[in-house]
């Protein structure tokens, strides 16, 4: 298994993934610079946090231009898993790949700090570890991640079941005073109707050690891995 | 092949919250402006291009913002494409 992490100009959390796949894993990592057209024989693709292009424009509008995006989307086609979090999130609404984007938080302010999700799916290639209704405790950092879709569009990802993640409060209870930045129906993370593409915006990643203050991230890594195994 | 001057106004989608706009109007009601409403902050992108004609300008400076200059969940955009004085 050899799971691949996107550097992007501006990327900050590539380090987190990598090593989240290499020490909570033991898997295989590698680093994949944004110029390259190779994903060289990756089984998951990771787009990372991070700043990419300075934010410029609009958050993850430039990466998803980027040289190794025409492989990602070749990769994600054909069923390969991808995940992108935070900035990765935002890079693949932009590309298309997952349908809203993410706007300033509603608060104005970056939110860095602890959340609690609720696990709404348990049944996808990145959460099979979890069990459905479960309480997870991630860190989230940004400003710009206030999910927005049309409200059919909305719909569409509920009546799918593609809503993965919501924000909730420790009793896993969702409501307005736990959504951290306005996100419409407190919607964390979401996955694409085919279940291969992943976006979300708190950092599993960040959460894989009792040092760190969660394991829950865990997890998620273990999920993928699992899947990968199966297929 | 003309120079055109072109300018792309790109603000947040009517009728979606613009947190940015609010705090903005909040700013100048709190130094005193009144009579202040429906504030929204935006970007202005201002290139020149060359084309054949104003139709081809318009067209490509419209595809540039459906694929990269707006995002069009959630942003709209206003182009204003301006034919230059030959040098």
């Amino acid at each position: 298994m050899k799971i691949g992490v996107v550097t992007f100009p501006g990327s900050n959390c590539d380090y987190d993934c990598y090593r989240a796949v290499k020490d909570g894993l033991g898997a295989e990592a590698i680093y994949i610079w944004h110029k390259e057209h190779d994903l060289h024989g990756v089984d998951a693709v990771f787009l990372p946090g991070g700043f990419s292009y300075g934010d410029y424009l609009r958050a993850g509008a430039i990466a998803a231009h980027s040289p190794i995006m025409r492989e990602v989307k070749a990769f994600a086609a054909g069923g390969g898993p991808v995940a992108g979090i935070c900035n990765g999130f935002q890079i693949l609404c932009e590309a298309g790949m997952l349908p809203g984007g993410l706007m300033r938080n509603r608060t104005l302010k970056f939110r860095s700090r602890p959340v609690h999700l609720l696990v709404e799916r348990a049944d996808t290639a990145f959460t099979s570890e979890y069990a459905t209704g479960d309480v997870l405790r991630i860190p989230i950092a940004h400003g710009e991640g206030c999910y927005f879709a049309a409200p059919e569009t909305l719909d569409e990802l509920e009546a799918n079941g593609q809503v993965v993640f919501r924000y909730c409060d420790g009793e896993g209870l969702v409501s307005p005073a736990a959504n951290p930045n306005g996100s419409a129906r407190s919607i964390a993370g979401i996955i694409n109707a085919a279940g291969n593409v992943l976006g979300m915006m708190p950092h599993p990643e960040r959460a894989i050690e009792p040092l760190l203050g969660s394991t829950d991230g865990l997890g998620f890594f273990r999920s993928l891995a699992a899947h990968l195994a199966r297929v | 092949m003309t120079d055109y001057r072109v300018e792309v106004r790109v603000t947040p989608r009517r009728g979606i919250l613009d947190p940015q706009g609010s705090a903005v109007q909040g700013a100048l009601k709190s130094l005193g402006f009144g009579g202040v409403e429906d504030v929204h902050v935006g970007r202005l992108i201002r290139f020149t291009l060359q084309a054949d004609g104003d139709a081809e300008a318009r067209e490509r400076v419209d595809a540039m913002c459906r694929q990269l200059l707006a995002n069009p969940v959630t942003e709209d955009y206003d182009v204003r494409v301006e034919a230059l004085a030959a040098a």
